[in-house]
């Protein structure tokens, strides 16, 4: 078994966490791997796609359950938008096959190669999350294999509470093998896409409170480095559907090929090199001037249209862009916080870090509201996600500058999202989540895995 | 299964590299252990005598932090070995840097006394054992593309000496075989470093027969070897200038040093 040791990382390529790599093709191949771990006194962590920004896939040590060879789409109904594929097809598997017929996946996140047992497992949301909740709510359907041995179907009816647990559950309670989805009707292959400037936090957040109602989707680019009365600052992204008849020809606009994204730009310059062009600015000279001419960029309001994958998979637009921070790799930061309080603890944390000489890259502000599964992260407010750099010599400072922020957002009702955020420690998790809600879970964790044999870094890091 | 013995997991800001220190409890593995727990590795520390390995850990652990675990283990029992090594990976969280430097050395003491049970032993530990642990080791780094083999073998394995043949032997064979592991896995993107330390001042010099010059204090061949590691280098002496002694006494021809008494 030690030649399947493999080196595996998080999407951020911050941390990297040896184990013992099992591919799975077949359920059988999950009742195997259970088994081969109970044998050598080790532990079991489903992974996907590889695309959570900290230890949600990492097992230092145990089985890494590769699922990203269930990747068969089992059935596809294009009259009625329900589709049934195995927990390893991605997203992009998903929406080039039902887009051509006048479809989309309800919720997708930014990048498009996330596996669906991901996305269920960390509940992912979109742009749309204000209107269309998290990706588990389109969930009709799905089956898991539990560290028991028992195969279950769960839907809101049947399993309920399994389904509303295992959904957000980060693999800590069971696999998922298959699931089945309701899509959403299109007529048409665009979106219309409203861009304008905001000026400052508050202004910020009331576009997206107020623009919300009138779209489809809505994200907000922030400016990091603005500070005082521009503190802030930045871009209001607001898109929706066309209506039936608003698109002359939807038959050409939802073909594949207007759809994906080119591998090259100007026609001729392979994108998948770009990142490397990137790594002269990732640092915090570089992209304070990123950020500032983004923002004049902004300064233009106009509406456009723009293709469904252009608008949503950003982060696929520039292959390996996670590689241009280097080494160290890049964290993530993002906090949920109320609609009520939002602005105050934004307001604290974006000056704690301008004063601390860790800004955040890149910033991203979205419209959020609750959800009914455990572990959820969603609030009735926004969403604001930093992005840092992390090298050798700013790991302490920013670990104490992030527990700082913690405390803030903690002391302002607002959550942490386990796909996102790396830091986050047992008592945050408790504080946020509450006696109860962890009771429960443990309950739920001690019901479906007796043993202990699913665990993730995570899962440790968080509950062990 | 999850018990208390596992490591904290590492996070992007709190990076953790992991050491598997076999032969830890005394010597130089004691010394090195310290120094490696110093700069932040988590440690699982491997060796026969349990009462000083808990010792030596309660040591490490004392400021708070779980940075060592302890697992008892005679070298000499190599079926042990892949379940214990699993174990620890699991334990660790993942597996860095191995550093072997389990190892005895009974010198005969006279030129009357050659023993066949000391050298078989020697050879049992110090050569065999290492190959029982390094054989899944090297298998485990290979394929994960990365880690770091460190071997503590001895200027006594630069030639075979009147005095001490199985010791000798035993550091030769070790350095041989570390060489074919570093011919093996360089290119799978693994370090192998073979340290040779010269005369150190631990129990094992206490029991030495006939003259010990340059003798160091352990602290100082921990930090070479430390230094070494960082730098991923092949092959290193502590002190240094031994490679130079080592050069000379490589070249002296055998119809002179047949005739020496050391």
């Amino acid at each position: 078994m030690f030649n399947t040791f493999k080196q595996f990382e998080n999407f951020g390529h911050s941390l990297n966490a040896p184990g013992y790599h099992i591919q799975a093709r077949t359920t059988e191949d999950i009742h195997s791997a259970f088994e081969l771990a109970k044998k050598h006194g080790l532990t079991v962590t489903a992974r996907g796609a590889g695309r959570s920004y900290n230890d949600a896939a990492l097992n230092g040590g145990g089985i890494v359950l590769d699922l990203s060879g269930m990747n068969l789409i089992q059935s596809w109904n294009p009259a009625t938008g329900l589709v049934r594929a195995e927990s390893g097809v991605t997203l992009e598997q998903l929406w080039q096959k039902v887009e051509p017929d006048g479809w989309w996946p309800p919720v997708v996140s930014g990048t498009m190669k996330t596996t669906l047992g991901g996305c269920l497992s960390a509940n992912i949301h979109g742009k749309n999350n204000f209107k269309m909740g998290t990706f588990g709510e389109h969930v009709v359907e799905f089956t898991a294999v539990l560290p028991t041995g028992a195969e279950v179907t769960c839907s809101p009816k049947v399993n309920a509470d399994l389904f509303y647990s295992m959904i957000s559950g980060y693999g800590m309670l069971g696999i998922f093998t298959s699931v089945t989805m309701q899509m959403k009707r299109l007529h048409s292959g665009l979106l219309t896409v409203d861009a304008f400037p905001v000026p400052n936090l508050r202004r910020h957040l009331f576009a997206l409170q107020d623009g919300a109602p009138n779209h489809d989707y809505i994200v907000g680019w922030l400016d990091t480095f603005a500070g005082g009365s521009s503190l802030g600052r930045g871009q209001i992204h607001a898109a929706r559907y066309l209506h039936e008849g608003e698109d002359k020809n939807p038959q050409e606009t939802m073909k594949l090929k207007n759809q994906i994204l080119p591998p090259y730009i100007f026609g001729v310059f392979p994108k998948s090199l770009l990142y490397q062009f990137m790594k002269p600015f990732a640092n915090n000279l570089g992209w304070s001037l990123v950020n500032l001419a983004k923002y004049v960029a902004s300064l233009r309001t106009h509406t456009f249209r723009q293709a469904h994958a252009a608008f949503h998979f950003l982060l696929d637009y520039v292959p390996n862009w996670e590689l241009s921070y280097g080494r160290g790799g890049l964290i993530q930061y993002q906090s949920f916080l109320p609609k009520e309080t939002a602005e105050a603890a934004w307001t604290e944390i974006i000056s704690l870090s301008k004063k601390r000489g860790m800004p955040s890259y890149l910033g991203v502000t979205k419209r959020h509201r609750p959800d009914k599964f455990l572990l959820t992260h969603a609030v009735d407010g926004f969403s604001f996600a930093m992005d840092f750099r992390v090298t050798s010599s700013n790991q302490a400072k920013m670990r104490e500058m992030l527990f700082e922020f913690d405390r803030i957002v903690i002391a302002n009702g607002g959550r942490f999202y386990f796909a996102k955020n790396s830091e986050t420690t047992t008592e945050t998790a408790l504080a946020f989540y509450g006696e109860e809600t962890v009771k429960k879970f443990k309950r739920l964790k001690k019901r479906c895995d007796p043993n202990g044999l699913l665990e993730s870094d995570l899962y440790r890091r968080i509950f062990g | 299964m999850s018990d208390s013995t596992r490591s904290t997991p590492a996070t992007p800001l709190t990076p953790r590299k992991r050491a598997l220190v076999i032969g830890a409890s005394v010597g130089m593995g004691a010394t090195l252990s310290r120094k490696l727990a110093k700069e932040g590795f988590a440690l699982a520390l491997v060796a026969r005598q349990k009462d000083k390995l808990d010792a030596l850990c309660a040591e490490i652990n004392a400021d708070g932090e779980k940075l060592a675990l302890a697992y008892p283990h005679d070298v000499s029992k190599y079926k042990e070995v892949p379940a214990l090594l699993r174990k620890i990976t699991s334990d660790l969280g993942g597996l860095d840097v191995v550093i072997f430097l389990a190892g005895v050395n009974y010198p005969p003491g006279g030129m009357d006394k050659y023993n066949f049970e000391n050298d078989r032993q020697m050879v049992e530990i110090n050569l065999i054992g290492a190959m029982a642990w390094l054989t899944p080791i090297a298998e485990m780094f290979q394929n994960a593309k990365a880690g770091q083999i460190v071997g503590i073998g001895s200027v006594a394995g630069d030639r075979g000496r009147v005095g001490n043949p199985g010791y000798n032997t035993s550091k030769a064979g070790f350095h041989t075989y570390l060489e074919a592991l570093r011919n093996r896995l360089t290119r799978h993107g693994v370090n192998v470093l073979t340290v040779k330390p010269g005369f150190v001042k631990t129990e094992m010099l206490k029991a030495a027969v006939g003259p010990t010059p340059f003798a160091i204090e352990p602290e100082k061949a921990a930090d070479d070897i430390y230094n070494a590691m960082r730098k991923r280098k092949q092959t290193v002496y502590t002190p240094f200038f031994w490679a130079y002694i080592m050069q000379i006494i490589r070249h002296i021809p055998s119809f002179i040093f047949r005739r020496m008494s050391f």
